[in-house]
């Protein structure tokens, strides 16, 4: 336990040897895990995070690349031999054997003595909550009880690592919202590093410690949540975490500082491009919320005319057409009381802090 | 079901007929006039006596007989071939289930193609008569056959080891004749096994062999006692691998039963040994019926409530 991270996975790939011709599943892929850090691999369906989190378990194998348990290689231990466990999407519980004999199961396997084992499954059904059905069979259970009695038997075994592959994806909304905190709480809890993989942005944002974006077998970023959120580095990352609108255009020299023009029409924005990116192809980006609608009688700012409002509640959102017929999105808080009319004309002001500039 | 209840009578017992003509002409009648034959005495050039009263004597006969005083004494022949074929069609289930679930496992890891050329495979025996299978295994076995040829020239120091006309010849016949029915219903089970379950057994720190008992083999249960009945009930009857196989040297249920209504010319008693034969494997269906009920209610307990 003395290394510095609970897991390393340094440049893995993971071809599928049936058809080389595929792109591979996991293209050179590295990150490292902290201890009792709450990690998330994002991304849509089919870009490697299932892989990924397969390959850590030890079900499947990678066609290169090394995978670290603290330090020590664990590429070619059967899962059994790994002291790594998973919460499967489906739950996978064993049928016919009670919630009770579930948890059991890895502490038997363990060879933990015969009072010990009890001991240990009442711990954990009392950190599930779930003491009163530990002895009904999984089939009697409702979903958001099946995922904890799947979290428990994952949990007991005391794993240096905990798997969990889209666990909530199965709940209804309303369950999901206190699975998820019922997770962070379990997490923090129990001290253990949790590599959580999820298609739902929302849910990676509000539950990880730091979040791995990935697409197409790549990892595009590694970063805490608000980096991720605030500072996108691709534009795969910008659309898929959030709302986002994109300006193509390009950079000048303004007088003191650089400025953007946006292709659309031509006012000077002034924002500071990161260092490194390519500075002859970029665009500009910005979260809807974070613009400004102002006054359309100010000169030097965005011009567009509402085309949708819709009403959210807390605010309302604006589908608004530029000069050029190209679309952007605007979030104006409710707090005014004054919404805005289909036709009307607005002015976009962008704060240097709402601007991120990326290449296109 | 309300359109067949309008049926006229008469095309709902057209509609019947086949299955009453395969339970009553098939079946039950047969059975009822074995039965009563059972009840008969002989007649001591074969056939029953149909003109006399009914007696229990074929069925005192099973366990007793008559000494010169007309005393009744035990009798454990009969007893005896039955255990005898209680023990085979017992080995034969056990050997059949060691050699078939690994069979099963391992047909349920090859690809869709594959699965059902093996399925195919596996039947093809059956398409050859059982009478013809048995002779071609006496020839495999027979003495100075190849086979046994072999095994000599490996140990010679045995002195001559003969395959045929043993209870190992019987043995191998009867697992090889019934095989099948072993194989079939346990990968039927293990098709539809969910092997994610596999999957968590092996992250929770099971090896292949404690997934293989502890989840596995419990969830295949219900394919396993059906291949087991499937192969116990017929081998307990067997009678062509018996008499071919094993030379008529031990004496099995089946071959007592065929002797009866053969050379022995004893009717009654072989149709009490029948009956005698049928309740056992009864017991067994029943045992079956209670379990399976007992394993369907515990996965399944309260479903929906």
């Amino acid at each position: 336990m003395g290394h510095s991270s609970a897991v390393d996975v340094c440049n893995v790939v993971k071809r599928y040897l049936d058809d080389p011709a595929l792109p591979p599943a996991l293209n050179n892929v590295s990150v490292n895990i902290a201890h009792n850090e709450f990690f998330t691999l994002l991304g849509p369906s089919g870009c490697g995070k299932t892989t990924l989190l397969r390959a850590i378990a030890g079900f499947e194998t990678v066609s290169s690349g090394d995978i670290f348990l603290g330090g020590e290689r664990i590429n070619d231990l059967p899962p059994y031999r790994r002291r790594i466990n998973t919460v499967f999407q489906s739950y996978a519980l064993f049928p016919h054997m009670s919630v009770a004999e579930n948890i059991a199961f890895g502490l038997e396997m363990q060879g933990l003595g015969k009072q010990a084992v009890p001991k240990r499954v009442k711990e954990m059904l009392a950190l599930v909550q779930m003491e009163h059905l530990a002895n009904r069979k999984p089939a009697e259970l409702s979903g958001g009880q099946q995922q904890r009695v799947a979290l428990a038997r994952a949990l007991a075994p005391q794993p240096a690592v905990l798997l969990l592959d889209e666990p909530l994806s199965a709940l209804d909304l309303k369950l999901r919202k206190e699975m998820q905190v019922e997770l962070k709480r379990v997490q923090q809890e129990a001290g253990i590093t949790f590599i959580f993989v999820t298609h739902d942005q929302e849910e990676a944002l509000t539950l990880s410690d730091r979040i791995a974006v990935m697409s197409a077998g790549n990892i595009m970023q590694i970063g805490t949540p608000g980096d991720i959120y605030e500072r996108p580095q691709h534009r795969f990352v910008a659309q898929f975490i959030g709302d986002i609108n994109f300006l193509p255009g390009q950079m000048r020299p303004g007088h003191d500082q650089p400025v953007f023009r946006p292709a659309a029409m031509p006012v000077d924005i002034p924002c500071q491009p990161p260092s490194g990116i390519d500075l002859s192809r970029v665009q500009l980006a910005f979260r809807p919320e974070r613009s400004r609608l102002v006054d359309p009688s100010q000169p030097h700012h965005l011009r567009a005319v509402i085309e949708t409002v819709m009403y959210v509640g807390t605010a309302t959102l604006y589908r608004c057409r530029l000069p050029d017929s190209s679309q952007i999105t605007l979030r104006e808080s409710n707090e005014g009381g004054l919404a805005r009319n289909v036709g009307e004309g607005v002015a976009v002001h962008l704060p240097p802090q709402a601007c991120l500039l990326m290449e296109a | 079901m309300s359109t067949i209840g309008s049926q006229p009578v008469i095309r709902r017992l057209l509609l019947l007929g086949p299955v009453g003509f395969t339970l009553l002409g098939l079946i039950l009648i047969p059975l009822a006039i074995m039965g009563y034959i059972s009840f008969l005495p002989r007649n001591l050039y074969g056939g029953v006596d149909w003109q006399a009263d009914w007696q229990w004597h074929s069925y005192v006969q099973l366990f007793f007989q008559e000494d010169f005083d007309g005393n009744l004494e035990l009798n454990w022949v009969y007893a005896q071939a039955l255990l005898r074929s209680l023990a085979q069609a017992g080995g034969t289930t056990l050997l059949c289930f060691a050699f078939g679930f690994p069979v099963a496992l391992w047909m349920t890891s090859l690809s869709e193609r594959s699965r059902n050329l093996m399925v195919l495979l596996i039947t093809i025996p059956f398409w050859t008569n059982l009478l013809i299978r048995n002779y071609a295994w006496l020839i495999i076995l027979r003495e100075n056959g190849w086979l046994a040829q072999a095994v000599n020239g490996l140990f010679p120091q045995a002195g001559g080891i003969t395959l045929l006309y043993n209870d190992f010849a019987v043995s191998v016949g009867l697992v090889y004749s019934f095989l099948p029915f072993m194989i079939l219903p346990i990968y039927s089970t293990l098709e539809k096994l969910d092997w994610r379950l596999v999957e968590a057994a092996y992250d929770l720190g099971a090896t292949r062999w404690l997934a293989l008992r502890r989840v596995i083999l419990p969830l295949t249960m219900p394919g396993v006692v059906a291949g087991a009945l499937l192969v116990f009930v017929p081998s307990l009857g067997a009678y062509i691998t018996p008499a071919l196989l094993g030379g008529g040297k031990t004496l099995m249920v089946g071959n007592l039963i065929q002797q009866q209504f053969g050379t022995a010319r004893n009717w009654p008693l072989g149709g009490s040994l029948s009956f005698l034969l049928l309740g056992i494997m009864l017991l067994a269906l029943i045992l079956f019926a209670l379990y399976s009920r007992k394993a369907a209610k515990s996965m399944h307990r309260g479903v929906g409530a």
